[in-house]
């Protein structure tokens, strides 16, 4: 079968790059860890996400009352999957962040705002991330993440990938990107003495994104199995959402 | 379609969830089995530990609000967490499935 052959190799591919020893941990930036000034610049990027995503959200209760419970469900799920530590190959555990789902549905503005409850939720309660850093935390994880996991699955579904492959790439690179992101912020703030931005670029890299690889598959596969789950029961949701016919696919706007 | 290829088509897209469900239990077991002696951290320490390496005189300039007071605190927080997720779906998924039912009983 075409779908689970594609799959086979994205995961060698994965399970060969993991290989690579690597002892880290990975997850949102901590409390206090970024300058004052990055706070201030990633704080300042995120927002305009979150006010057209509440924005977005509002217009789809609006106009399709109904959906209320698929859009629940999309910040639920994102809820389940970033308070499910996993372990990595690198020997660390890292979580996903479950926005990919939410997005690829809505639309990845409408993840921004759910995106920022959940790491609200985890700033406050359990000193996860932090408030200083939600600003830099949610532009990693609500704003590249959702926008490359839409993207992807657009791409993918133009070029005429199956459904599921589309929800698979966008999702698992949705996840991968966002600690990618990480890195990035963290090198920006962080550059080393010695080779600056890419010296810190590459070390922040060893410990947030290769700990993510199998965690981002393990993502794609779980976005996969939650639309299949949808798509077997509630069919009028999708539909409104323009997810049926096959090969149709365009959103609400 | 027929009865016979609507039955076959449910059951071999069942047959690839199982698969898929197979995959990632294997994908977060691997591991423990491939990295045998690591510690499995949860915590941000490592990244912690890089800030300080590259820069030795940065102090975190702000400190959480709440810290759960134990291990266990922390992971009762988790679980709720993801409790409360699964249930907002598991609700959801209920609602989806009781109204196909109900209005494929009504077809019939």
């Amino acid at each position: 079968m075409d779908l689970s052959k594609r799959v086979q190799l994205f995961l060698c591919i994965s399970v060969l790059v993991l290989l690579i020893p690597l002892k880290a941990d990975a997850m949102h930036i901590m409390e206090g860890f970024l300058p004052p000034m990055w706070c201030l610049v990633w704080g300042l990027l995120t927002l305009p996400f979150v006010v057209i995503g509440l924005k977005s959200i509002k217009r789809i209760i609006a106009e399709n009352p109904r959906l209320k419970i698929l859009l629940a469900m999309a910040g639920a799920f994102a809820f389940v999957l970033s308070a499910l530590k996993l372990p990595s190959v690198t020997g660390s555990c890292s979580h996903p962040t479950g926005v990919g789902f939410g997005a690829i549905l809505f639309g990845p503005t409408v993840m921004s705002v759910l995106g920022l409850i959940v790491l609200l939720f985890q700033s406050l309660l359990l000193a996860h991330g932090g408030l200083t850093t939600l600003g830099a935390n949610t532009f990693s994880m609500a704003v590249v993440g959702p926008l490359v996991a839409y993207g992807v699955f657009v791409l993918v579904r133009k070029m005429r990938g199956s459904q599921s492959m589309a929800i698979f790439l966008g999702a698992a690179l949705g996840d991968l990107l966002t600690y990618m992101t990480t890195s990035v912020q963290l090198a920006l703030a962080f550059p080393a003495e010695i080779g600056g931005f890419a010296a810190s670029m590459a070390k922040f890299m060893g410990i947030f994104a290769v700990t993510q690889i199998p965690l981002a598959v393990s993502e794609g596969i779980l976005t996969v199995l939650i639309f299949n789950a949808i798509a077997a029961y509630g069919k009028d949701e999708l539909k409104l959402l323009k997810f049926f016919p096959e090969g149709g696919m365009n959103h609400v706007k | 379609m027929s009865n016979k290829a609507v039955d076959a088509a449910e059951k071999n897209s069942k047959m690839i969830n199982l698969l898929l469900i197979l995959l990632v239990i294997a994908l977060v077991v691997v591991p423990l089995f491939i990295a045998k002696d690591a510690e499995f951290g949860g915590a941000d320490g490592e990244a912690e530990e890089a800030i300080t390496e590259i820069n030795p005189d940065y102090v975190p300039w702000f400190s959480s609000l709440y810290e759960p007071p134990s291990g266990e605190i922390e992971s009762l927080l988790f679980s709720s967490q993801a409790a409360l997720g699964a249930g907002i779906i598991g609700y959801g998924l209920g609602y989806f499935r009781g109204r196909k039912a109900k209005r494929d009983g009504e077809g019939k």
